[in-house]
């Protein structure tokens, strides 16, 4: 039972962070049918330029508290992945609006390639440590333990979500989105600039990627070039499970992969009979994929995405 | 023969959400005959047709063809019964040229042994017969359309009257039973359909069963030798061209909608 | 057929010879500037090998495979395991039915591997063909790396691929009675076993370039390009499309197939390091960099895509020390570096891959 708890706390945890992520990626497939490829080297640029703040400030400042430390880190970071991200749309999306599908996939993984390739040159090729920034002493629910910075990460996943759904729901600016996410045309008709939308749509899933690449360094401790990428895809996988282009979907998709990937971690040794260990835990989330758009295709909530001729 | 149905739909009905498209639709094809299917916009024609031709599974209703049930919820499936069809907004192979599109309509017809992957490959005798046979077939198609010298152009160069005969090539390359046309004279100039029309007449003449949507009436009463009426998912009339232009319901649908077409 | 075939005919004879002078004598002429370059034009073979097979699911019909590097593994693993002591040291039934080992001659061999191979596409296949363009990508990418975290860690409870070790000994193949681990004396010259294994290389990708040409003009060929145009269309006439799509999964993962026995035999060791999600985006880009369906233009890919980083990486660090006095990027990182920003840029300057998507045959 403890371990099952356990395993909870950890899945929403790490879900929470999924959710985050996945939320970027389906706003961009809702409104332009493309994955994004490059989503998950943002998502590491953020943790890279958050170390580098940390780093910083921790030398300079000592006695600034936690709190101040995340707020300014992320002050530096979110701004930074929204301008590449609305650079990246801008060279290397844009222009292949009207090319065949599969060009701009291979712009985004070019691209996916050469900002890890950067990351590693400028930055370092090594895993690099993310100190810790909270108090680390677990609080015990139960037979199970949850660590401040685990609460701290799910607590503001979550309150970012249900902001940005309520953006989206409820502003002027998330009307414009929907509409141009349902009818690119007819939204150009009413007097919104679908272009200007789409910067905008990708901008909001950076500044979540930031704050995930944040919450994925505290949790792990660990920032490495290629941080991004695996967390990028299952993100993707949660998106697609939710229903591609519906937020609700992608956090409850988020969520439920979480918990997918962390009670198959810890349970698959006894459900195989010791066959399949815990290594195999990456292959829950494909595995899942695999299920979910073989049996239904339009995920969980269903999917929201536009006619594109 | 000839006074035989070919298609025969019973009770068809589709709805969308709380939209009902297609309300309790029954319509009879003769073999060997033109029949049109008109009506204002949005009452149901083209989601009639995409019953009949597979595109969208119905809620209810039976499909026979010769009298034989087939299934309308396979596209594929209905191609092989015999129902080949066009598309409103052209949907050609556009990079294959003008000749391939229409040897893809052989596809089905030439089952076996020789023309799979090893008959490929190894490029058997019978393989090389199988391909000279589908190119000639298409090739006599094309001239049969009217676009001989088009053969090796790529298909999205081609013009828009050129592009909605080939489609109708390459429909006629599967030896369908029923060619069903969706809106062939869409955008075409009073010249081009006056080719059409011929064009439809002597596939008549040949022997295809052709089911036509046509939104200009004048083109459906002058080769049509049956039509149906479809108002707001309903039929509201069915017969002979003559007959219909004079119908009251006819009248009103149209008119009635301030709807005239010249 | 090809710009080649259009002009006058002896130009085009001419032309071809003067390609085929060029391949018999290329290895000759790298090996002069040393091993590591005629290595490098095996392994391009190797390549636009694999890159012909990814262009029949890809280039043909349109199936977007993010994981195709899944049926080279295959291809090299049952290699590995039937020409290495393997299976036998790890099973003692095994070794006592085969006490010499399994010497499986090598027209038995390369196609059973192919034929693994094409087994794996069709079980790909077959939950992926309801799928559109995107969901198809991530689906195939997420099976290719199932596929290497198996690989990884099929070693307990009982070991079958020896996890990220990885199997070692693999016997080298041999072609009428002579093994290509050594040299061949042919009296009036010798040839190295780097050259050997070129020329075999060569000999199969001239023989899947042929196939492949083939099947392009083709009933099935013609089908499986219907299905990417349109596939309601392809369907409406008719096409049975699940299984021209399984058709497509078979006979592309069995040149994948092929190369991965290659592979695995030409490395003597196979590991599943050799078989991650990079390769299947390197193949993928060489297919569309070179222009989808064009089986010219997926060869130019190849060659560009491999070679031309390949021979970044070794000259990357004399050319800096020489420039700029040391070496200021790594040459890993110089190559990786440009291979990025080249897909970006070629994607821009031509989204529709250097070469057209093939020019239809007449």
């Amino acid at each position: 039972m403890d371990i099952l708890l356990q395993q909870l706390i950890n899945g929403l945890v790490l879900g929470s962070v999924y959710a985050l992520i996945a939320m970027g990626y389906t706003m961009v497939y809702g409104i332009l049918q493309l994955i994004n490829f490059t989503h998950g080297e943002v998502l590491m640029v953020g943790a890279m330029i958050s170390l580098l703040v940390v780093n910083a400030l921790q030398s300079s400042l000592p006695a600034l508290p936690p709190a101040g430390l995340i707020l300014i880190a992320l002050a530096a970071s979110v701004p930074v992945c929204m301008a590449l991200s609305a650079l990246i749309e801008r060279v290397a999306y844009r222009p292949l609006r009207n090319a065949p599908r599969l060009a701009p996939l291979i712009t985004a993984i070019g691209l996916s390639i050469t900002l890890q390739t950067l990351a590693m040159i400028f930055f370092s090729p090594n895993p690099m440590v993310f100190p810790d920034l909270l108090p680390t002493t677990p609080i015990q629910i139960g037979g199970a333990f949850l660590a401040p910075k685990q609460l701290f990460i799910f607590v503001v996943s979550l309150a970012l979500m249900m902001a940005l759904m309520f953006m989206v729901q409820r502003s002027p600016l998330g009307r414009s989105m929907r509409a141009v996410a349902e009818n690119p045309q007819m939204a150009l008709l009413m007097g919104i600039d679908p272009n200007r939308i789409v910067a905008i749509t990708f901008m909001l899933g950076a500044a979540l990627a930031a704050v995930a690449g944040l919450a994925l360094a505290m949790n792990y401790n660990i920032v490495h070039f290629t941080m991004g990428f695996i967390p990028g895809l299952k993100a993707f996988t949660a998106a697609v499970l939710g229903g591609i282009g519906n937020l609700p979907g992608a956090v409850v998709g988020g969520l439920l992969l979480g918990m997918i990937e962390s009670l198959g971690a810890g349970y698959i040794g006894d459900l195989t009979g010791g066959f399949l260990g815990s290594h195999y835990q990456d292959v829950f989330a494909f595995a899942v994929l695999i299920l979910v758009l073989v049996i239904r295709p339009s995920g969980l909530l269903g999917e929201r995405v536009a006619d594109r001729p | 023969m000839s006074a035989a149905t070919l298609l025969r739909v019973q009770h068809a009905c589709k709805r969308f959400g709380g939209l009902v498209a297609v309300d309790d639709v029954s319509l009879a094809v003769k073999t060997g005959s033109i029949t049109g299917l008109i009506g204002p916009n949005g009452a149901g024609k083209t989601t009639l047709f995409n019953l009949i031709t597979g595109l969208i599974p119905p809620d209810s209703g039976t499909f026979h063809l010769h009298e034989k049930r087939y299934d309308p919820t396979s596209v594929h499936n209905v191609a092989r019964a015999g129902i080949c069809r066009t598309f409103q907004n052209i949907r050609l192979f556009s990079d294959m040229t003008a000749l391939e599109n229409v040897m893809v309509g052989r596809h089905m017809r030439t089952q076996s042994l020789h023309t799979g992957v090893m008959g490929a490959i190894l490029r058997t005798r019978g393989f090389r017969a199988a391909e000279r046979h589908i190119r000639e077939r298409a090739q006599a198609l094309l001239d049969y359309v009217g676009l001989s010298n088009l053969a090796t152009h790529r298909s999205k160069s081609l013009s828009y009257g050129d592009q909605r005969r080939l489609e109708i090539a390459r429909a006629l390359a599967t030896d369908p039973k029923l060619l069903a046309l969706d809106e062939p004279a869409a955008g075409m100039n009073a010249t081009e359909k006056n080719t059409l029309r011929d064009l439809l007449l002597r596939i008549r003449a040949d022997g295809t069963t052709i089911l036509i949507i046509e939104h200009d009436v004048k083109l459906i009463m002058g080769l049509c030798d049956a039509v149906t009426v479809l108002d707001h998912g309903q039929v509201i009339a069915q017969g002979l061209p003559q007959d219909i232009q004079r119908h009251p319901a006819v009248l009103e649908a149209y008119l009635g909608h301030g709807h005239t077409h010249v | 057929m090809t710009a080649l075939a259009s002009q006058p005919r002896h130009k085009a004879l001419w032309a071809v010879l003067l390609i085929g002078c060029v391949l018999l004598v290329l290895p000759f002429a790298a090996g002069l500037l040393g091993n590591a370059w005629v290595r490098i034009l095996a392994f391009a073979l190797l390549y636009v090998m694999l890159a012909l097979g990814l262009n029949i699911v890809v280039g043909y019909a349109g199936l977007l495979d993010l994981g195709y590097v899944a049926f080279y593994a295959v291809g090299a693993y049952v290699y590995a395991l039937l020409s290495s002591p393997h299976l036998l040291e790890q099973f003692p039934l095994l070794a006592a039915t085969f006490p010499q080992g399994f010497h499986l001659p090598i027209w038995i061999l390369i196609p059973l591997c192919a034929a693994c191979a094409a087994l794996f596409g069709v079980l790909l296949g077959f939950p992926v063909l309801r799928l559109r363009g995107d969901y198809l990508a991530i689906v195939t990418l997420g099976f290719g790396e199932i596929i290497r975290i198996f690989m990884n860690n099929l070693n307990a409870p009982i070991n079958l691929t020896n996890g990220p070790q990885g199997i070692t000994g693999i016997a080298p193949l041999e072609v009428m009675g002579h093994p290509l681990s050594q040299p061949l004396d042919m009296g009036i010259f010798k040839l190295s076993t780097l050259e050997l294994h070129y020329f075999l290389f060569l000999a199969l990708t001239l023989l899947v370039l042929l196939i492949s040409l083939r099947l392009q003009d083709s009933r099935i060929g013609r089908a499986w390009m219907a299905i990417r145009e349109d596939e309601t269309a392809a369907k409406a006439m008719g096409i049975p499309t699940r299984n021209v799509k399984l058709i497509a999964f078979a006979m592309g993962a069995s040149f994948g197939g092929v190369a991965g026995a290659m592979f695995s035999a030409f490395q003597g060791f196979v590991s599943p390091e050799s078989f991650g999600l990079m390769e299947s985006i390197v193949l993928v880009a060489m297919v569309v960099l070179g222009g989808m369906g064009n089986v010219w233009g997926v060869v130019l890919g190849a060659v560009l895509l491999y070679a031309i980083p390949e021979a970044l990486r070794h000259l990357a660090r004399p050319i800096q020390l020489q420039l700029l006095g040391e070496e200021w990027i790594a040459p890993e990182a110089l190559r990786m570096l440009l291979f990025g920003l080249s897909m970006v840029l070629i994607m821009l300057l031509r989204p529709r891959g250097i070469l057209s998507p093939r020019t239809p045959s007449p």
